[in-house]
């Protein structure tokens, strides 16, 4: 489904109009509309977060943690996504071509008001949760802070209250890969050929980054692809390159360069307490319940950067539950070590809607 | 006389008295969240946990509560003053590495505390050590001297004395023994001890 809304203030200072947002659903308001949990996709996702083939299937579904049987479910795709939401591949109607870098650069905060037009026109006053893995935490944090009497509860899952020097530096990696590729011609490659071996590479790096060690060791280890001794030359020797590349060039039939830069700038500037003298004075006034969980092998969003959201909520005293889950998958921990998350959410929603009856 | 257990526990039913329903409570080291669920069930608290164990942690949030994986004696520095009615330490001071910083915490971040702990002034603690010779070893303190995890050992005559020292005030005091309340001479006879204390006025 898609729902256009006439404008849309950013936090650059620019408005765009008209907004296209999309988004699916599954399961059923209820007449008392107390039930309606919103999903946040991570960087690279989309709506499609449950169902056949949904980044979340696992998780949503009849009888799985957000239970369908239950609860309204909603996934929408970000803005400056390139999968039905409003981006910078989209048509602007000021020349009638895409955006390309004429596209403004928005913010997690601009995804997230975006994403309260959209609950408006469904008619959802208060999610019982707003919920997401990595960038999808940071979107619901921002709910949380931005919106607060519209959240009951927020799920944050690997994630972080402010993107480090180490996460903006990969992100650059990925940004400067893409732009280096001559086939990007300044962003204006719409119609004609890619920039499809700098997003390539931009991917692997970001892949790398969403592995861990054990977890590289224990699928490649040093294995060598189709041969049985080094080529001697700078083809596919590892298994690893193979997957890489393979993942790399998978990923430019899918997902839109100049969406790359614009949501990696998004999450770069993301930092719950620009201008504030402590994360800790952001929560003051948190009435939203928080349930906040790692991965042990997660080096890309580490255990700290959680640690310093439960800690600024404990100040406060606020409602905040917290778990390092063990897992060898390093940062794709949330979307493939599912089970003691299923478990903990469960729970958690179960206890976040009878608290509001 | 005779007191009703909560999850097999008569200190967690004693605690469940204590505490009025609607209070802000911390359980420091809550394990799987048992008691802290049955307050938040029965007593409709506003409920908060601490525990280091993940595993435990895991379960106590699946069961619905607001459990925060960590230390809690470095934890309870981050919490605000006053911010709970009651901050419960259920059988495991014995087990802190710095027990009477915690009891001043508790004091700081709680109106009040409650604190339980096994009696290592029992009378069966007692004739273990001078009948065996060696670090007692009875139903209550089950470990060997080298597996266990109490490091700090008190009895009912400590605590009260430390109470009286710190200038706390012990508002109510429960002794135990298995399911049944200990009137006269605790200090030897009392299983477990449950202290309901605040800061006294200087």
């Amino acid at each position: 489904m898609t729902i256009a809304i006439p404008s849309l203030d950013l936090d650059c200072g620019a408005t765009l109009a008209p907004v296209d947002i999309a988004y699916e659903s599954w399961g059923e308001l209820n007449s008392a509309r107390s039930n309606a949990i919103l999903i946040l996709h991570a960087f690279s996702g989309d709506s499609h977060a449950a169902g056949h083939g949904g980044w979340w299937e696992a998780m949503i579904g009849p009888g799985r943690a957000f239970d369908t049987n239950r609860y309204f479910i909603v996934c929408s795709n970000v803005l400056g996504g390139c999968r039905g939401t409003t981006g910078p591949g989209s048509k602007n109607p000021a020349t009638g071509k895409p955006y390309a870098m004429q596209f403004p650069v928005i913010t997690v905060g601009d995804m997230v008001r975006l994403q309260a037009r959209l609950a408006d026109q469904l008619g959802v006053g208060k999610w019982l949760a707003v919920a997401g893995g990595s960038m999808g935490g940071m979107q619901a944090l921002e709910w949380a802070v931005a919106y607060p009497e519209r959240v009951a509860s927020a799920i944050v899952i690997a994630a972080t209250a402010k993107h480090s020097a180490q996460q903006i530096a990969f992100n650059e990696v990925g940004r400067q890969a893409i732009v280096a590729d001559p086939d990007w011609c300044g962003g204006n490659y719409y119609g004609q050929a890619l920039p499809a071996r700098g997003l390539a590479v931009a991917r692997m790096v970001g892949h790398i980054t969403y592995m861990s060690d054990a977890s590289m060791r224990e699928k490649f280890g040093r294995r060598l692809r189709g041969k049985d001794a080094f080529g001697f030359d700078f083809s596919v020797d590892f298994e690893v390159e193979s997957y890489l590349r393979y993942r790399g060039s998978q990923f430019v039939e899918r997902f839109d360069a100049n969406s790359y830069l614009y949501i990696t700038k998004a999450m770069d500037y993301f930092d719950l307490s620009a201008g504030r003298r402590s994360l800790a004075e952001v929560f003051a006034e948190a009435k939203t319940r928080f349930l906040i969980l790692s991965f042990t092998s997660d080096w890309l969003y580490p255990t700290y950067q959680s640690i310093e959201i439960v800690t600024a909520l404990r100040r406060w005293n606020g409602d905040v539950a917290f778990c390092e889950l063990s897992s060898s998958y390093g940062h794709d921990a949330f979307l493939v070590d599912t089970r003691e998350q299923a478990e903990i959410v469960t729970g958690f929603l179960a206890r976040t809607s009878e608290s509001l009856r | 006389m005779r007191v009703r257990e909560v999850y097999g526990r008569s200190d967690y039913a004693i605690i469940g008295e204590i505490v009025e329903p609607g209070a802000k409570v911390l359980d420091l080291g809550c394990g799987e969240g048992e008691l802290l669920v049955w307050l938040i069930e029965n007593k409709r608290v506003n409920g908060r946990g601490v525990e280091l164990s993940p595993d435990r942690v895991r379960k106590a949030i699946a069961r619905g509560a607001s459990v925060f994986q960590g230390d809690f004696e470095n934890a309870l520095e981050d919490y605000p003053d006053a911010a709970f009615d009651y901050v419960i330490l259920s059988e495991t001071l014995q087990e802190t590495k710095s027990p009477l910083k915690v009891l001043n915490s508790m004091l700081r971040v709680g109106k009040r505390a409650i604190v339980a702990f096994p009696n290592f002034g029992h009378w069966r603690v007692r004739m273990a050590h001078l009948v065996s010779g060696r670090a007692p070893k009875t139903r209550l303190f089950p470990h060997d001297w080298y597996s266990s995890p109490n490091i700090h050992f008190l009895t009912v005559e400590d605590f009260e004395l430390l109470a009286s020292e710190q200038n706390w005030r012990l508002e109510k005091k429960i002794f135990l023994r298995g399911a049944r309340t200990v009137k006269s001479w605790p200090n030897l006879r009392a299983e477990i001890a449950v202290f309901l204390l605040s800061r006294g006025v200087n």
